[in-house]
């Protein structure tokens, strides 16, 4: 370390330095921190119009979120579906790589079988959906009839719209966080197994014990991209209900979607977006100091 | 540094120059035209053929027909360019979307753009009940295009199988009731093969909603375009009906019925009366494997329905050739006879009486009288819900209406809610 690479030290280092981070400071800069700035400033000031420019109003955009109903019924909804994707879509990905790890006939065909949904573009795989979910001639109403069960307007009804919608979310979700899991599996040297099997482990002690503490860094990775995708995955909500019946499936980047480009408030818009930065910061804070100190990295 | 700097400023002005060069007119003037489709059937390939056509008959002009989605999608993607500072030549949008084109100031009157007394002419050529949602202020922001209005289709088959005259379909609300309780039909297990009447709720549902609130006598807003009235008593009485048609009487399902297969519900059966836009007849007769009818709605208080479809707008950003193009584009689509091949094409109401008078027209009718019952409707028929900020309005009414159906809201509540939230949205405007 005595001889820098370029035989300089001092300033002339530290400028070198700066350099070679330039071109990834700068897209940070244009493409995350300078909008992210900008969209906390719009939010304090009106929408413009053609004939009324834009003014400073100060919280009052925030004033109007606290007593917008809706924008608590997409709030609410988005914990629900936050809740009902990111576990069941992890515990279904980690059932569906130890099952095709094993050596089975037809392994590969099984893995492929998992991975299509994540290949295939939502809105197309969405519209597949939406026919399913169709009441009386849908896949499931179909099903339901060969038992004599009425049919029902899964997303039709208030009841069942968002219910429907996370289905198809760990549906598309799980088969790529399965990827990641069957990678980490084949990582894991066999003796660990083979020393624990010795000891007398049972094959659930040994994957709770064993397999499932090494696999900690791939579920913390998992788990962060499952968060996100809760708060950003809303490309079948256009194709299958809008958001309706009465807001009942709408979710919060959605209503700021609605706000921003079909009411053209972006200055509401920009007030909303900022709930979901601050809820994405906190969920990355919560990563950073207290996730990462309980993942054992090998 | 300077070096540098002037190779760089010697690009830009390249550059410049290039844009430049490429936005000279060039030998045509090139229209682009963005059309949503609403109704089934190869509404795309019509387009493009009628665009094909037009071209053909006026050399200078190339029109870029652009398909862009459902009307929803197009009034965003509309704004949009024209906020990015790209917007289309020529749309068709709803014809609810007026306000807000004009507080976008995105749009042109076409008292603007005509000139001669024969354009002066054509402007006033149109049936009277489709220019109320085309003109504000004394002016003319649209042109009708695929104009409709909400007619009832009725299955003459199952009227028979339940005992009801085929050639009579209900002429009011009780009637309504009364033969949709004879035409829903359950199997064994109480479980409901054939609903008596169906009206679609998803999307917009308040187009819809505003049959019932016509027919009770009542408006939902001003002509201004900035007051509405959902929480009148007439408006939840009319929602209090619809609601009742599932919730108390059973003759029609429950929740919010999807718009897009309605036609397919009454083609299979499922659905023996439906109400939707007669934008769908083509769609219809080609796929009806039975005898089927067309009427008026049932009246409460009056007949009534109110129209809808989409109106062409002609764009602000343009340059005066363009401009010209585009109001030959939009002339040329609404002649009468195009007008009645596009009539006879979709099921859109033919929007000039001179379209009803050419021999396509009149050979069409002789052996299909159903579009003429659109077009006698248009009578009664009302202004459809517009207002400054209308998707944000509409929403509110929309969400009230899902709410009220699914139940979670009575309609009472659901219509207060809907309008406390216009209000809100409205004060602005006056």
């Amino acid at each position: 370390m005595s001889t820098h690479p370029l035989g300089n030290s001092g300033p002339r280092a530290a400028l070198h330095g700066w350099l070679l981070l330039l071109p990834a400071a700068v897209l940070l800069a244009a493409f995350t921190h300078y909008p992210a700035v900008a969209t906390f400033w719009h939010s304090l000031f009106s929408t413009p119009r053609p004939n009324r420019p834009a003014v400073f109003i100060g919280a009052e955009h925030y004033r109007d979120l606290l007593a917008d109903p809706i924008f608590w019924t997409a709030l609410n909804n988005n914990l629900i579906f936050a809740a009902g994707t990111i576990l069941p879509s992890i515990a279904l990905a980690l059932v569906m790589a130890l099952w095709v790890n094993e050596r089975i006939a037809g392994r590969g065909l099984l893995r492929l079988a998992y991975f299509t949904p994540t290949v295939l573009p939502m809105i197309a795989v969405a519209n597949i959906w939406l026919f399913f979910y169709t009441p009386d001639y849908g896949l499931f109403d179909q099903v339901r009839g060969l038992f004599g069960l009425p049919a029902h307007n899964w997303l039709g009804s208030t009841e069942t719209a968002l219910g429907a919608i996370i289905v198809v979310a760990v549906w598309k979700e799980a088969g790529f966080f399965m990827i990641f899991y069957l990678a980490a599996l084949q990582q894991i040297p066999p003796e660990l197994r083979e020393a624990a099997r010795l000891e007398g482990a049972s094959r659930w002690q040994a994957f709770w014990k064993v397999t499932f503490p090494l696999l900690m860094p791939t579920t913390l990775f998992v788990l962060i991209n499952a968060i996100i995708n809760a708060f950003r995955l809303i490309d079948h909500i256009f194709v299958m209900t809008r958001g309706g019946p009465d807001n009942a499936s709408s979710l919060l980047l959605y209503y700021i979607y609605e706000v921003g480009f079909r009411f053209w408030d972006q200055g509401y818009a920009a007030a909303l977006t900022m709930v979901l930065l601050a809820i994405l910061a906190v969920v990355a804070l919560f990563k950073f100091f207290w996730l990462e100190r309980k993942v054992h990295y090998q | 540094m300077s070096k540098p700097l002037s190779a760089l400023t010697r690009i830009a002005a390249g550059l410049g120059l290039a844009a430049a060069l490429a936005a000279t007119p060039a030998a045509a003037t090139e229209l682009t035209f963005f059309y949503p489709v609403a109704v089934g059937g190869p509404v795309t390939k019509i387009i493009d053929d009628m665009a094909a056509a037009f071209e053909k008959d006026n050399p200078g002009i190339r029109v870029k027909p652009v398909y862009s989605g459902s009307y929803q999608d197009t009034i965003t993607k509309v704004v949009t360019a024209v906020k990015g500072g790209d917007a289309p030549h020529v749309s068709v949008l709803l014809s609810t979307d007026m306000y807000t084109l004009i507080d976008e100031d995105a749009v042109v009157p076409f008292d603007d753009l005509v000139k001669t007394a024969e354009e002066r002419a054509w402007m006033t050529s149109f049936y009277p009940g489709f220019m109320q949602n085309s003109q504000t202020g004394g002016k003319t922001w649209g042109i009708p295009f695929q104009r409709s209005t909400v007619v009832m289709y009725w299955n003459k088959e199952l009227f028979t199988q339940a005992g009801l005259d085929p050639e009579r379909p209900p002429q009011n609300w009780n009637e309504l009731i009364e033969y949709g309780k004879k035409l829903t039909k359950r199997d064994a297990a109480g479980n409901v093969t054939t609903w008596g009447v169906q009206v679609p709720s998803s999307g917009f549902p308040y187009w819809l909603f505003q049959t019932f609130t016509t027919q009770n006598g009542i408006e939902l807003m001003n002509a201004a375009g900035n007051e509405t009235y959902f929480d009148k008593p007439e408006v939840v009485e009319a929602l209090q009906y619809w609601v009742d048609l599932s919730r108390k009487h059973g003759i029609h399902p429950p929740g919010v019925v999807e718009w897009g297969t309605t036609p397919k519900d009454f083609f299979e059966r499922k659905a023996a009366i439906i109400y939707t836009t007669t934008g769908n007849l083509t769609n219809i007769r080609a796929n009806a494997g039975f005898d089927f009818g067309v009427a008026m709605l049932p009246a409460g208080k009056r007949l009534g329905s109110p129209t809808g479809g989409g109106n062409f707008h002609v764009f602000k950003r343009s340059t005066p050739e363009e401009r010209e193009a585009a109001l030959k584009f939009v002339r040329w689509m609404t002649t009468p006879q195009r007008a009645a091949e596009w009539s006879i094409a979709t099921g859109y109401v033919a929007v000039s009486p001179a379209a009803w008078e050419t021999d396509t027209m009149k050979k069409y009718v002789a052996d299909f009288p159903a579009p003429t019952v659109a077009r006698d409707q248009l009578e009664y028929a009302v202004a459809e819900l517009s207002t400054h900020e209308n998707q944000r309005v509409t929403k509110a009414l929309n969400d009230g209406l899902q709410a009220a159906l699914n139940g979670t809201k009575t309609p009472e509540q659901a219509m207060r809610d809907a309008q406390r939230e216009a209000e809100r949205i409205l004060r602005a405007y006056r």
